[in-house]
């Protein structure tokens, strides 16, 4: 077991990962990445496609156990239902909206008789009230990103982790699912979102870390990375040049 | 020896004025095939989803058995059966030998491999889907298994119609636990082949010509189950 109890993941970081290694397909994936992640805030984690964004929210998430290295999270963080992920593709459940949410909480420990109530918060949140009924599967994709993304919020997590949430949707969808991250920063909780939008990573987040061939080339606040990059990898992946 | 055309027509007659012997021979038919069923899914369900899902020893050993056990022969089913509540059997006292009860036991054996080697399958197909999501919401076993038996339900009902299927068609083993005795263990498929070699023709076809509908309404509700997925996409 590589999640380290004894030591934390350092001030201010919600969660850490310290020279973490992952090999699939016969090459290295994750190689020895360093990434802090804050642990207030929204932070975006960008890259080109295959640079090991997705595995790397795995692995915070403790889907993965690394080959090598150190997975650190905060006391905070620390617990099963404390990092929720939405993932990429969100696989929801052969139900209605209202089921898949109502089996979230069941599966989150929530008591019975408080269910209800958290339910219609959610509903309000994700602003689902009027296809509560509707069978999730059948969705728009900008639908179905947000009941994953309100299924997440259902654990109360301490750090939420999306992966491209707003990949194939449309501006108006996009909107509602920003307004959503920025609502749940808000209220305290820490985002990742992997994003390859400059413009969405410059409206949500506060840091970006910047991933290349499974390694960490750039960590800076939002502001500065998106106005000019040191490292040349960022510098060739935002002007369209960088491949993997 | 009655001629051909004549047979039909006596067979329809029957079936038309409801005869007391053939509406009886179909109700015990539909109650020990509906009974074994039951007890089937009640222990199909959720040893296929263990199998499924569960990590244990010897999990792959038991799903070969399961899948085995699929194609047991009926007669046999029978023989074995029969051989445990005959008289001078480990269950002879509960005195169960001819008796619809011994039927019922003898189908549930029958039909559980079909239904636990289906519900596998279509748990493990689901789990393929649902695995990292479950995971990741760190749902425990228990939960686990609820949730794909749930989410399979449409196919799980067909696989329990398949299961019921083989019961209702199956002669072997009924004949030889039940004894097909009048008025007690008489189900249509005993019935039939009796009837049949008595050259009784008029009601071996009224049985057959019900059998087939029966058979049919379960095909007809097998694809109602996977239109009913389809129509409300959760398939
Ligand atoms: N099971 C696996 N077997 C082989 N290669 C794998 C496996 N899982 C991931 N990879 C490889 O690891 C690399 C990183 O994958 P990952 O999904 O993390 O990329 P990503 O940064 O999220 O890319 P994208 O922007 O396209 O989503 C990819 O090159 C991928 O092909
Ligand atoms: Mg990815």
């Amino acid at each position: 077991m590589l999640r380290l109890v004894a030591t934390g993941p350092g001030p201010d970081a919600a969660i850490r990962l310290e020279g973490v290694s992952l090999r699939r397909g016969g090459r290295m994936v994750l190689d020895g990445l360093h990434l802090a992640i804050p642990a207030t805030g929204i932070t975006a984690i960008m890259g080109p496609n295959g640079a090991g964004k997705s595995l790397s929210l795995r692995v915070m998430a403790g889907l993965i156990e690394p080959d090598s290295g150190s997975v650190l999270p905060s006391e905070a963080v620390r617990g099963r239902q404390e990092i929720a992920l939405v993932f990429q593709k969100p696989v929801l459940l052969r139900r209605s909206v209202r089921a898949n949410l109502r089996h979230a909480l069941a599966v989150y420990g929530v008591p019975r008789r408080k269910r209800r109530e958290r339910l219609g918060e959610l509903l309000d949140f994700g602003r689902l009230a009027a296809i509560a009924d509707a069978p999730a599967r059948a969705l728009s994709g900008g639908e179905q990103q947000r009941v994953a993304m309100v299924r997440a919020l259902a654990a109360c997590p301490k750090l939420l982790l999306l992966d491209e949430p707003t990949a194939s949707l449309d501006p108006q969808a996009t909107a509602a699912i920003e307004t959503l991250i920025l609502n749940t920063a808000a209220s305290g909780t820490a985002v990742v979102i992997v994003t390859h939008d400059q413009g969405q990573a410059g409206r949500l987040a506060d840091h970006i870390r910047f991933v290349h061939k499974g390694a960490l080339t750039e960590a800076a606040p939002a502001a500065q990375f998106l106005l000019a990059q040191k490292s040349p990898e960022a510098q060739a992946y935002l002007a369209g040049k960088l491949l993997l | 020896m009655q001629g051909f055309g004549d047979a039909f027509g006596a067979a329809f007659a029957l079936i038309a004025r409801f005869d007391t012997d053939l509406v009886e021979i179909v109700g015990l038919s539909l109650r020990v095939t509906l009974s074994a069923t039951l007890f089937a899914c009640l222990i199909g369900f959720p040893l296929g989803a263990l199998l499924a899902v569960g990590r244990f020893p010897l999990r792959g050993a038991l799903t070969v058995l399961v899948n085995a056990l699929m194609g047991l022969p009926p007669v046999v089913v029978g023989l074995v059966v029969y051989l445990m509540l005959s008289r001078a059997g480990p269950l002879g006292t509960l005195g169960l030998l001819y008796t619809p009860t011994a039927m019922i036991v003898a189908q549930t054996i029958l039909v559980t491999p079909i239904i636990a080697a289906l519900t596998r399958q279509i748990v493990a197909d689901l789990d393929a889907e649902y695995h990292e999501t479950l995971r990741s919401m760190g749902a425990g076993a228990g939960m686990r298994m609820r949730t794909l038996l749930w989410d399979g339900r449409f196919a799980l009902t067909t696989a329990a119609l398949a299961g019921m299927g083989r019961a209702l068609a199956e002669v072997g083993a009924v004949m030889i636990v039940g004894g097909n005795i009048d008025h007690v263990t008489r189900v249509m498929t005993t019935a039939i082949a009796l009837e049949t070699s008595r050259g009784e023709l008029a009601l071996a076809l009224g049985l057959g010509i019900v059998l087939m509908i029966l058979s049919l309404a379960l095909n007809s509700l097998a694809m109602g189950a996977r239109v009913g997925a389809a129509r409300m996409a959760h398939a």
